[in-house]
């Protein structure tokens, strides 16, 4: 064929650009003038037309570009089956992945509802057009991720602990961390949950360290279908990054919404680190069996992405709007992740554990040591023996750690802020709001209890902000609860009756695994009933000694 | 326990099957009764993700809004339910089977249109014809779209995972169409010369023939309670209002017309239809059925018909001058308002709710 004929070309007629189909998509919306449209989500933000363009995209380009990518993903899972991916899976990472994806579905499928919250309050229907793509990406990945844990149910050696997955997601000692973060995207003022928390910080700021850090790692562990779906999972999150901007930009020209814009990126930035990094950093770090020692540790990837993309390349610019940044808050977070061990400690607390959890959590080994002391100098000193004894005590009937005297382990208060325990020990902070005594991590999460959760804010009245409630400390409900009662109510025991679905080693073998009568005779307590009961001289006390921490004694 | 106990040999293999343990056969969710006998790929992917205090959510709802109302309340809706968690929809939809219907149906489109306009047919379209279309169905891509946005609205709100995803599913058919139909007008209007794309918008808001439709939508997008948006959407305005002018109208009239494209577009919203009616029927059925609060259930069901039967009606009506403006009459509109009301009493038959004071008025 001679140059520049081609069948397209003859046969091409005049289109209309996506811009243009944009732009007419947009006019669709109109100002109601029968009825209003119903304002059931409030908020104390003031709202003004967006000044930015927000992404150009029209629903017949997108639903078969989704589906062109689902197609890769399905082809890939069956792909992973004809090779037999599982034969050489690494167990102790498909194991933490019954947690990971046990929580991870319910905070997707918010993230759709939150787009109804926004959705009404989107100034402008391009806007409104890209919140509506968002809404159906999120049905997406919430489906896709309950059909990959229902591919492993199916296909890995163990699949105790993702079959009763939703019902552990409910009610896990661990997974409470999960619905905070989710429930954070859709109760209360509108804006600061479904713009700032949701899209400003989670997606903008952590998605990379749960749908980049997490496939790679997956993928070192000879698991190939978790980054194929997190992968595609994330190719969506540009556009959503885009529309919270664009919503922000609308939200940062009005001086009035200054305070609260900054009020809300110091909840959310805290908060997610607090969340996400408790639970991501454990999964990078610990369901790993790779001790490659070139490879970025969570540490590392948390300041490419964190610091270096997400702080200096999104927040700071914020600054020229006239909105205050909260330097400190992120060298805190930063100090908490590299000088205070959070993700160990955090890895500590879960493993320390196990019988509440529902799935397998193996001891860490030299290798495993090796690694850590490398990446993370003076590890050895303060988890080696924690991780011997936990290696010894894996056996069937031995004395479970948070009830063994011998190895000086302090079980930790709750945070009622972030739902994750005051584990950097001298950063407890106890208060009493409206008449009732808190434990919180940090000064942080306190703030946000006390401060950021309340009707007034520095003197302004916050009437759309949302409130803690519930039975935020989860040990609460279970206290002066017999262990093996407590799991048994949990569901957290196999189709026999008796062996736990929880076992603290990766050995498939009946007569390794713990049953409910190797836990029975030990009886669960609330740390904060303990130290409510307290008189206020007491309290000091107990606190000035968790402070100090505590230190595992030495194995042999 | 014998004394002594053979070693454990470390088991190779990941893979399922590779050793026999307590639990190593449980590969189902097992924490939720499957409708029919085994649980569906959807039902997998969908029952009990979104939680509730009363079935697992252990530590009960952990944030609320200012005045109380957890993260999920079951008063967001007048209806009340003995057991929100039962209902399933019937499409079975979840992310992969949505795309791919979502896709198949942007494809045929894209394909009828582009053959249609390759051969020159819109074109061929009666002058007039052309004008109804740029007027008309140019004002009611407004509708769909208002259509799109409450149920997107709605599901927020529901008590189940079930219910929310249904009523997303619903939205996103909507919105879709509304695009279908605004890139359709624009594209033919490339080929037609002096056709006015933006006519449709000025008719929507300003024409009277469709400011009775306008109110109808705009009082859908007023409703508070989530699911009188979802009946009102499903149950009234579509059928009297949507297939009315989709089917009584624009399907029946084109091919007179030398339009052969159209009725090609537009019959993508019937099958989506068809799939969000057996939706909404099987919840509000299952509400009207409820041995403890059928009676409630359908008295409100009673009061919405109401609200917006008499709305739709009065929108229906104002449509009547469009019947008569196409060179070739073959539409009527009186026998297509009769179809719509049947269509209205079959819906209210299979859900046993009372129709009969709106559409005998
Ligand atoms: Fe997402
Ligand atoms: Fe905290």
């Amino acid at each position: 064929m001679p140059d520049g004929i081609s069948l397209t070309k003859i046969t091409a007629q005049k289109g209309i650009s996506i811009g243009e189909a944009a732009k007419r998509v947009a006019d669709l919306g109109w100002t109601p003038s029968y009825v209003q449209e119903a304002m059931t989500f409030p908020t104390d933000y003031k709202i003004k037309k967006a000044p930015r363009d927000p992404m150009k995209q029209v629903l017949r380009s997108y639903f078969p570009m989704q589906e062109e990518k689902d197609n890769r993903v399905y082809g890939a899972l069956d792909a992973a089956l004809r090779g037999d991916m599982f034969r050489n899976v690494e167990p102790r990472w498909v194991e933490w992945m019954k947690l990971f994806l046990a929580i991870i579905p319910f905070p997707e499928i918010s993230a759709a509802r939150s787009m109804a919250m926004v959705a009404r309050l989107a100034p402008g229907e391009e806007l409104r057009t890209g919140f509506t793509m968002q809404m159906v990406d999120e049905f997406r990945h919430s489906t896709i991720q309950m059909n990959l844990k229902k591919w492993y149910m199916e296909n890995y050696i163990d699949p105790a602990g993702f079959d009763i997955t939703e019902a552990a997601f409910g009610r896990c000692y661990a997974t409470t961390i999960g619905r905070q973060f989710a429930e954070g995207f859709v109760t209360g003022d509108a804006i600061t949950s479904a713009n700032i928390y949701l899209t400003v910080v989670a997606e903008t700021a952590f998605t990379n360290t749960l749908f980049v850090a997490m496939p790679s790692e997956a993928a070192r562990n000879g698991d190939y279908a978790l980054p194929t779906v997190f992968l595609s999972v994330q190719s969506d999150e540009s556009r959503h990054i885009g529309n919270g901007h664009s919503m922000l930009m609308s939200l940062i020209n009005d001086p009035d919404n200054h305070q609260l814009i900054e009020r809300d990126l110091r909840y959310a930035f805290w908060q997610n680190h607090a969340i996400v990094d408790a639970a991501i950093g454990v999964l990078i770090e610990y369901a790993t069996t790779d001790r490659d020692k070139n490879k970025e540790s969570y540490a590392e990837l948390w300041h490419r992405w964190i610091y270096e993309d997400y702080y200096r390349t999104y927040m700071l610019p914020l600054e020229k709007y006239g909105i205050k940044i909260h330097h400190d808050d992120v060298s805190a977070a930063w100090d908490r992740m590299v000088k205070k061990n959070y993700v160990h400690k955090t890895a500590q607390f879960f493993s320390v554990g196990w019988p509440l959890n529902f799935w397998r959590i193996e001891a860490q080994t030299d290798k495993d040591f090796e690694w850590f002391e490398h990446k993370y100098p003076g590890w050895y000193a303060e988890f080696g023996d924690y991780w011997k004894w936990y290696a010894k005590l894996s056996k069937p009937g031995e004395t479970i750690m948070t009830f063994n005297t011998e190895t000086g382990y302090i079980y930790p208060h709750r945070c009622w802020s972030c739902m994750v325990p005051c584990l950097i020990r001298e950063e407890i902070v106890c208060d009493e709001v409206d008449g009732k005594i808190y434990t919180y991590c940090s000064e942080l999460c306190h703030w946000t209890h006390k401060t950021a959760f309340s009707a007034e804010y520095e003197g302004r009245s916050t009437p759309a902000m949302g409130r803690f409630s519930g039975r935020r400390e989860w040990e609460d409900c279970y206290h002066g609860w017999d262990l093996a009662d407590a799991i048994t109510d949990l569901g957290f025991v196999r189709d026999d009756g008796k062996t736990l679905v929880p076992q603290p080693h990766l050995r498939f073998d009946d007569k390794e695994m713990w049953t409910l009568d190797h836990v029975r005779g030990h009886t669960l307590g609330s740390p904060l009933r303990t130290i409510r009961a307290m008189t206020p001289e007491a309290r000091e006390t107990h606190l000035a000694e968790y402070r100090k921490g505590f230190k595992i004694n030495p194995l042999n | 326990m014998s004394a002594v106990q053979q070693p454990t040999v470390p088991v190779k293999s990941g893979a399922a099957g590779s050793a026999k343990f307590a639990g190593s056969d449980s590969r189902k969710y097992n924490y939720f009764d499957p409708k029919g006998r085994r649980a569906t790929h959807y039902e997998d992917m969908t029952v009990d993700v979104q939680p509730d205090p009363k079935r697992y959510l252990l530590q009960d709802w952990i944030i609320s809004f200012a005045d109380g109302t957890p993260t999920y309340s079951e008063n967001w809706t007048e209806a009340k339910s003995s057991d929100w968690h039962k209902y399933r929809s019937v499409d079975q939809e979840w992310e992969r089977t949505h795309y791919q219907r979502q896709s198949t149906i942007c494809g045929m489109i894209q394909n009828v249109v582009e053959n249609g306009r390759r051969s020159g047919a819109p074109k061929r379209f009666d002058p007039a014809w052309v004008k109804i279309l740029q007027d008309h169905l140019g004002a009611y891509k407004h509708a769909e779209f208002g259509l799109g946005t409450s149920t997107m609205q709605a599901q927020r709100y529901g008590y189940t995972q079930m219910i929310n995803n249904a009523i997303l599913t619903n939205s996103s058919y909507k919105i879709r169409f509304a695009q279908d139909l605004t890139l359709y007008l624009s594209e033919i209007g490339l080929d037609i010369g002096g056709f006015d794309e933006n006519a449709g918008k000025a008719h929507w808001l300003q024409d009277p023939i469709w400011q009775g439709t306008r109110r109808a939508i705009e009082t859908i997008g007023g409703a508070t309670d989530f699911l009188e948006q979802y009946f009102a959407v499903n149950f009234v305005f579509e059928p009297l209002v949507g297939e009315l002018f989709r089917s009584g109208f624009v399907m029946q009239a084109a091919a007179s017309q030398n339009d052969f494209i159209t009725p090609s577009v537009v019959s993508a919203a019937e099958g989506d239809y068809e799939r969000n009616l057996a939706n909404a029927v099987e919840l509000f059925r299952m509400l009207v059925l409820d041995e403890a609060h059928g009676n409630h259930n359908r008295m409100l069901f009673k009061s919405w018909v109401e609200k917006h039967g008499s709305l739709a009606l009065e929108a229906a009506h104002n449509l009547q001058p469009i019947w008569s403006q196409p060179r070739v009459k073959v539409a009527h509109f009186t026998e297509a308002l009769e179809l719509a009301k049947n269509r209205v009493r079959a819906i209210a038959a299979e859900t046993d709710i009372d129709v009969r004071h709106v559409l005998e008025a």
